[in-house]
């Protein structure tokens, strides 16, 4: 009962976020500040991670392709593949629900807490609008470029890990890249990407906005609303898989 | 001038604002005190649309904010101005941007009229020169007094105060109290004040609604509120022995039986 309970506000939450801008300015300022904060906020970690991501995944293929029939650039198209399929878009968005999504469950919620919602309430702000909806849309215009970004250098940090460790040459690495490429992947990946984007961005700020209490409460939300995403990230991205591949 | 009719709120079982009725005039100093729990808080968010009432009716200047459909009350909200306990000044924005952000939502002015308008309610509440400064630099009464500027920066016609002076040292409370009735007297707007503060009492309730238990128990200005007969007013004001001593002084000194100097020498003993 107290899942339909907390889905239906969910869903209000959403329906409420659709209003006329008091300000139309003052809402895109908001939403640039979030694509900043989002973008530009969580580059240095997706880079960090993509580049290692890649690194390993080269090092575990070559380490289980031991067969001598098969070519070394095959190691280059399963890196790319699984990089492209699963790792950019899946393992961003998880480590994004947990920066992304802790940060504005904490933010939402300390704003309630020390009233400042009611403030912009009282007002005449459609805060539902105002800071709700700016982050969505920035998390859905830039989460999608951060994937995009992950997954081109989780694949350089997968060639400079064979090329370093001597496992494959880059000509090898470049040629298994090219072989066999589907762009479906690509659409598959930007797939996934939105729809984790929407997810790790609303359900934090359903979380962080429903926030009644104090600081324990903010904290709890926060976890609460991290774990939440990263679940549903993970059947959002079994669907996904099961209807698109 | 606000008018509340029978206003019933409840959470759940508990109802916490039973059946109260009040007229909260314009230009005056309106108070609502009472104990912790005893239903101001709730009152006052009923009042600026917070929370629903379960039942009433509130009715501002003739119009009546509990039949308006969400684009009229939005209109009115620009005409409201609220000071919160907490002072909810934005964390992120320095003093200027937070006493600048309705201006920048709501009017089409251009920067250099909207920062004019920010530095005339700054000095007005005396806080020129804090402009650029973060509200975690700055005290809980310049906190307050932020907040006083951000609520009238749109010139409302209804301020609302949620316990102005909690957390403050006695003169800086009397320093807001005076700022609030003086910014009442001077833009002609109903004031509405949420406290359990005697000194605010004493000092700024031109009219007061006291209440107990989510009903409204006693009504009337501080002149008349020493001299109340109500036995739960009196057990709220004078809680200390020391003022209800001093009370019995006054009401002794004023029928003329003592003389209250030399009395309350011998108290302070």
């Amino acid at each position: 009962m107290k899942f339909f309970t907390e889905f239906g506000r969910y869903l209000l939450l959403l329906r409420g976020m659709f209003s006329r801008p008091e300000n139309g300015k003052m809402y895109w300022k908001e939403f640039m500040h979030q694509c900043s904060e989002i973008g530009i906020g969580s580059l240095g970690i997706v880079a960090i991670i993509s580049i290692f991501m890649g690194a390993v995944s080269t090092l575990q293929t070559a380490y289980q392709l031991v067969s001598p029939f098969i070519p070394l650039s095959t190691i280059a198209q399963i890196v790319r593949d699984t990089v492209i399929l699963e790792f950019s878009p899946t393992l961003v968005c998880i480590v994004l629900a947990g920066v992304v999504g802790s940060k504005i469950a904490s933010e939402l919620g300390n704003m309630r807490v020390s009233e400042q919602i009611d403030a912009l309430e009282i007002m005449g702000i459609n805060t539902k609008s105002y800071l709700v909806m700016p982050k969505l849309m920035a998390a859905i215009i830039v989460i999608p470029m951060l994937v995009v970004i992950s997954a081109v250098l989780g694949i350089i940090g997968g060639r400079l890990a064979g090329t370093l460790t001597g496992i494959l040459s880059p000509a090898q690495f470049d040629k298994g890249l090219h072989q066999f490429f589907k762009p479906y992947n690509v659409f598959f990946a930007m797939a996934k990407a939105y729809t984790f984007a929407f997810i790790i961005s609303s359900i934090p700020a359903f979380y962080g906005y429903n926030v009644s209490g104090g600081a324990l409460e903010i904290g709890r939300a926060s976890t609460k609303s991290v774990v939440v995403s990263c679940v549903l990230v993970l059947f959002a991205d079994y669907v996904l898989s099961a209807v698109l591949l | 001038m606000i008018e509340i009719l029978n206003i019933k709120k409840g959470f759940g079982e508990k109802i916490v604002i039973n059946d109260v009725s009040a007229v909260f005039q314009t230009g005056k100093c309106n108070l609502i005190i009472g104990t912790s729990g005893s239903g101001k808080t709730v009152l006052m968010k009923c009042l600026v649309g917070l929370f629903e009432p379960d039942s009433g009716e509130i009715i501002y200047d003739g119009k009546n904010f509990s039949e308006m459909n969400e684009d009229h009350r939005k209109e009115l909200r620009q005409s409201i101005g609220m000071l919160f306990q907490g002072s909810a000044l934005f964390d992120s924005q320095t003093v200027e941007q937070n006493v600048m952000f309705p201006l920048d939502m709501f009017t089409k002015k251009t920067s250099a009229e909207k920062l004019k308008r920010v530095n005339e309610v700054l000095d007005r509440v005396n806080l020129q020169g804090a402009n650029k400064k973060f509200p975690a630099e700055i005290s809980g009464g310049m906190k307050k007094r932020v907040g006083i500027a951000r609520a009238i920066v749109l010139n409302p016609k209804y301020l609302f105060c949620d316990e102005p002076n909690s957390g403050l040292d006695p003169q800086t409370s009397l320093l807001i109290d005076k700022l609030i009735k003086e910014i009442t007297l001077e833009y002609n707007i109903t004031t509405i004040v949420n406290t359990h503060d005697m000194n605010s009492v004493m000092e700024i309730g031109d009219h007061i609604m006291y209440m107990y238990q989510g009903i409204k128990e006693w009504e009337g200005s501080n002149k008349e509120i020493i001299f109340s007969k109500n036995k739960l007013l009196n057990d709220f004001i004078f809680a200390s022995e020391f003022l209800r001593d001093a009370k019995d002084m006054r009401m002794l000194e004023v029928k003329g039986k003592i003389d209250n100097n030399r009395n309350m020498d011998e108290l302070l003993k």
